[in-house]
């Protein structure tokens, strides 16, 4: 018999306040988990996402930063187009390793969907293009042969979609323009998973824009000074610089100063599962009062009596705080699913990113509250004085 | 002190102040017990048998007076022991059996018995099956409290109190809650204790209970009488 045991087994007297109390810190712990996962998944999808691109400057015409972002990050369609001239112009520059020129367009087309919907292509550069995303892999198929031909890449969603193998016939709707599915590409885990890829003059000569591109991506040398080269490239007149750095710094701000609303919420449910934790351990206390006082009678000690609650509370949220993370576990595809339902923009990948050190974080957090709520119960508990416990009338057997 | 003296109480005092009057629960009263010896405290309600016990049992000071518990002087001092004193001595000298029993109701028996070992372990201390044993409740060791019988509780209750080998046995009505037959065993129980060395203080209503102990103290308005 010790004194872990005596506390253990006192929570079982009351099983529905205890589970009650515990499924507050389970809550609590569960929420505080969730978030600080999704605040490292978010993070590192959207690294992946922006490095997986290739390039870490991307310039288009002038316009939107916002737009333009989000061009680069869902493919939307470009509204404004730049001369390709700027490709030589921009070569000239000692920083510059690779550069690879896309054209972006929409079609409408009314089959798609319920009410139609706009059916985007991507114009690349068979040669640039391929190696600036090297982790691109062929499930069928391959690149196409040359940048005039009717030929068309398909991402792995996008196959799905069109429901289309390598060697089927696509149809682009309006132009009643036929091409030919030469490749369809493994599931990468990135926004070219729904990309529809053509060759970049096919594009141009489709829909009339020759010597024209929404975007210019590029590939700065090893140890190059990115922040130079910003600098000349903001000097080129109609073209706006898209550095991937910013990108990332403005969507990491937006989801920092959500971050902190979402974690002050989480310290509420923290500070009200500490509030039950005080309750329900104090409670216990004044129900115990006369026990208390006797068993200081056989010889307890203060400091007995106080770890022995200070344990009851340590058992709680230990109890509790485990649940809870492993709710956290079970439940990450659906915190998931419901985040990017809600989000505007959500990076690809696993959303909840639950490790070891945020695990380890949250549980030895909410222990840590838990511990400070069993503070006061304990100390009170402490100084519980046998003779006047004894005087109580208690309703012990 | 004489060998065969184990608790010697001389003049003790509580006092309390009740507005500007002083009330005398215990009013100069001594007495001696030696080994093995029985002491019943018997009196009316309020006469002070309870507080002359928790006096003996080092759960309160005395106002004043002195109390030695075999070779050691607890009370006596200039001063008042503090709350940890008191504890220390309480867990190495005594053994408490209370009315209400107050077992744990999540505790086996043999847990319940076990408890004060939780605190401190005495170099005297028995097992728990010897004392289960002793008292006849080996059979209900794994039985929880509300499983058993009044007089069966009480045999836990002093199984308990025994369970760190103290010198003195404190009982304040240990037979209030039982019936006659109940009563009469844990009568015997606490003479067969006192008759293998352990002195029993005991404070009791029951005039039964009383007159089988060696020694009756009987209080009336915090003082001895007769």
């Amino acid at each position: 018999m010790n004194v872990y045991a005596i506390a253990y087994k006192n929570l079982l007297r009351k099983k529905i306040r205890t589970a009650l109390t515990a499924g507050g810190i389970m809550l609590s712990a569960w929420v505080l988990a969730t978030l600080l996962g999704f605040n490292r998944g978010y993070q590192q999808g959207l690294n992946r996402d922006i490095d997986n691109m290739g390039f870490q400057v991307l310039l288009t015409a002038k316009g939107c930063p916002y737009e333009a972002a989000t061009l680069m990050l869902k493919g939307g369609t470009g509204l404004r187009y730049m001369p390709e001239s700027v490709v030589k112009t921009v070569f000239k520059n000692p920083e510059v390793e690779k550069v690879t020129p896309m054209l972006m367009h929409g079609v409408f087309d009314p089959n798609k969907g319920e009410n139609g919907a706009v059916a985007a292509y991507l114009g690349v550069d068979s040669e640039s293009f391929p190696p600036m995303k090297p982790y691109l892999e062929f499930k069928q198929g391959g690149w196409f042969k040359s940048n005039t031909a009717l030929e068309a890449v398909l991402g792995y969603e996008a196959a799905e979609l069109e429901t289309r193998e390598a060697g089927d016939k696509l149809l682009i709707p309006g132009l009643d323009q036929e091409l030919t599915v030469v490749g369809v590409l493994k599931r990468s885990g990135t926004q070219d998973d729904g990309t529809i890829f053509l060759p970049i003059s096919t594009v141009q000569n489709l829909f009339n824009r020759k010597g024209m591109l929404t975007g210019l991506g590029i590939k700065v040398k090893k140890e190059a000074d990115i922040s130079a080269l910003e600098n000349r490239l903001y000097d080129l007149p109609d073209v706006q610089v898209v550095s991937m750095a910013q990108v990332k710094t403005t969507i990491m701000n937006l989801v920092n100063s959500a971050r902190v609303i979402v974690l002050g919420i989480a310290g509420i449910a923290l500070i009200i599962a500490m509030a039950g934790v005080i309750n329900t351990i104090l409670m216990s206390v004044m129900e115990r009062y006369s026990e208390i006082g006797i068993l200081k009678s056989m010889g307890a000690m203060p400091l007995d009596v106080f770890r022995m609650i200070w344990m009851e509370t340590a058992i709680l949220c230990g109890l509790g705080g485990a649940a809870g993370i492993g709710l956290a576990f079970v439940t990450a595809r659906v915190s998931e699913a419901a985040v990017r339902y809600f989000l505007p923009y959500a990076p690809n990948g696993a959303l909840v990113a639950l490790d070891g050190e945020i695990t380890g974080f949250a549980f030895l957090l909410i222990l840590a509250g838990g511990l400070l709520s069993g503070v006061y119960p304990a100390w009170r508990a402490a100084r519980v004085r046998p003779l006047d416990a004894i005087r109580v009338e208690g309703d012990q057997v | 002190m004489n060998k065969d003296i184990v608790i010697s109480a001389t003049d003790l005092v509580k006092a309390y102040r009740r507005g500007s009057e002083e009330v005398r629960a215990v009013d100069g009263i001594s007495f001696e017990a030696g080994p093995g010896e029985l002491t019943a405290i018997i009196g009316p309600s309020g006469s002070g048998k309870t507080t002359l016990l928790n006096m003996i049992g080092c759960l309160d000071n005395p106002t004043s007076g002195t109390l030695r518990v075999g070779e050691a002087q607890i009370f006596g001092g200039r001063r008042e022991l503090s709350e940890t004193e008191l504890t220390r001595i309480r867990r190495e000298m005594f053994g408490y059996v209370f009315q209400k029993f107050y077992l744990i109701p999540t505790l086996t028996v043999e847990e319940n018995i076990l408890l004060p070992g939780a605190f401190y372990r005495s170099p005297s201390a028995k097992s728990p099956h010897e004392v289960m044993k002793l008292l006849g409740i080996e059979r209900r060791s794994r039985h929880l409290p509300g499983e058993l019988s009044g007089g069966e509780m009480q045999r836990v209750a002093i199984a308990r109190a025994l369970i760190n080998g103290p010198k003195v046995l404190l009982a304040d009505e240990p037979t209030g809650s039982l019936d006659s037959r109940r009563t009469e065993e844990i009568k015997g129980i606490l003479r067969g204790l006192a008759g293998q060395g352990i002195t029993v203080v005991m404070v009791t209503h029951n005039l039964e209970l009383a007159r089988s102990a060696d020694r009756v103290l009987d209080i009336r308005d915090g003082k001895l009488h007769g």
